[in-house]
């Protein structure tokens, strides 16, 4: 049951980040593709917050469940890997291998920093 | 919603990349694509969850194949003809819906963070930065991968 929703929020995930990326891309005027990076680094804020809120739940607990429904299921479908790792090979071929890097350092480490952030604040909250 | 307009904004929007201009369906192919791709990473990283500590490698895999995958489907499709029609649909179904679902940038920012203390520093370090490395390395791969595909199969009617 939980694997079910938790399919069906990464579902929900996939297309939000769709709505999410389309509507940054628009209101862009950098050629850098900010829309996947803005998704990257809230859904790894908001995974690290449900981490640091139920870091102490059992297992079977609902607050489990709420974490890996929302937590693995949304924000694993709103996040992407592999659309991060595409961007920069495409900045790397248009704009130069600098660029390209440059991009991937730039989520990597304000992803990093979103995520303990969201686990700092969600232990304090929780 | 003041959003400026314009005869270019609302081309860019009807065939921009994800314009949102009454496309219930390509949303609807996308949801789709995003459960299956999250369950395939759940089925995963259920039967080889990651150690406290040690490296996360099924989700390094997942990560490393899903890029690769979405590199070689994106420059396939990019290459074999316009996006439009079944070309859009396949590749917001299987690379904005199944690879993105199936790959995750918020698992593996957390796992790193939780690698990060003093004692497993160094495993932190080397799966933040071997992912981000082997992920654009792969996607690299893929691309490569669909040019040579390309290679073998000559357009109807080009000149050899």
């Amino acid at each position: 049951m939980t694997m079910l929703l938790m399919a069906l929020a990464g579902g929900v995930g996939a297309a939000t980040r769709f709505v999410t990326d389309a509507a940054v891309a628009r209101r862009s005027r950098f050629r850098v593709p900010l829309g996947t990076l803005v998704i990257n680094v809230t859904g790894s804020f908001l995974l690290g917050l449900l981490t640091g809120l139920f870091a102490l739940s059992s297992a079977d607990s609902s607050g489990a469940t709420l974490k890996a429904v929302i937590g693995t299921g949304f924000c694993g479908g709103f996040t992407t890997f592999s659309t991060a790792s595409v961007e920069s090979v495409r900045l790397w071929l248009a704009e130069g291998r600098a660029t390209g890097f440059g991009y991937a350092a730039t989520t990597l480490v304000l992803g990093v920093v979103a995520a303990a952030t969201g686990i700092g604040v969600g232990q304090l909250l929780g | 919603m003041a959003v400026t307009d314009g005869p270019a904004a609302a081309a860019s929007r009807r065939r921009g990349r994800g314009g949102l201009g009454g496309s219930p369906r390509l949303v609807a192919v996308i949801f789709v694509g995003g459960a299956l791709g999250t369950f395939a990473r759940a089925v995963l990283e259920d039967a080889a969850p990651a150690r406290p500590g040690a490296v996360p490698w099924t989700t390094l895999a997942i990560n490393v194949v899903g890029s690769l995958l979405l590199g070689l489907l994106l420059e396939t499709l990019a290459r074999t003809g316009p996006d439009e029609g079944w070309r859009r649909t396949a590749r917001l179904g299987l690379g904005t819906g199944v690879l993105g679902g199936f790959t995750t940038y918020s698992t593996f920012a957390v796992e790193t963070v939780g690698r990060l203390a003093p004692q497993t520093l160094l495993v932190g370090i080397a799966y933040a930065v071997g992912s981000v490395v082997s992920g654009v390395a792969a996607a690299a791969v893929g691309y490569r991968l669909a040019h040579g595909l390309r290679r073998s199969t000559p357009e109807p009617g080009a000149r050899r």
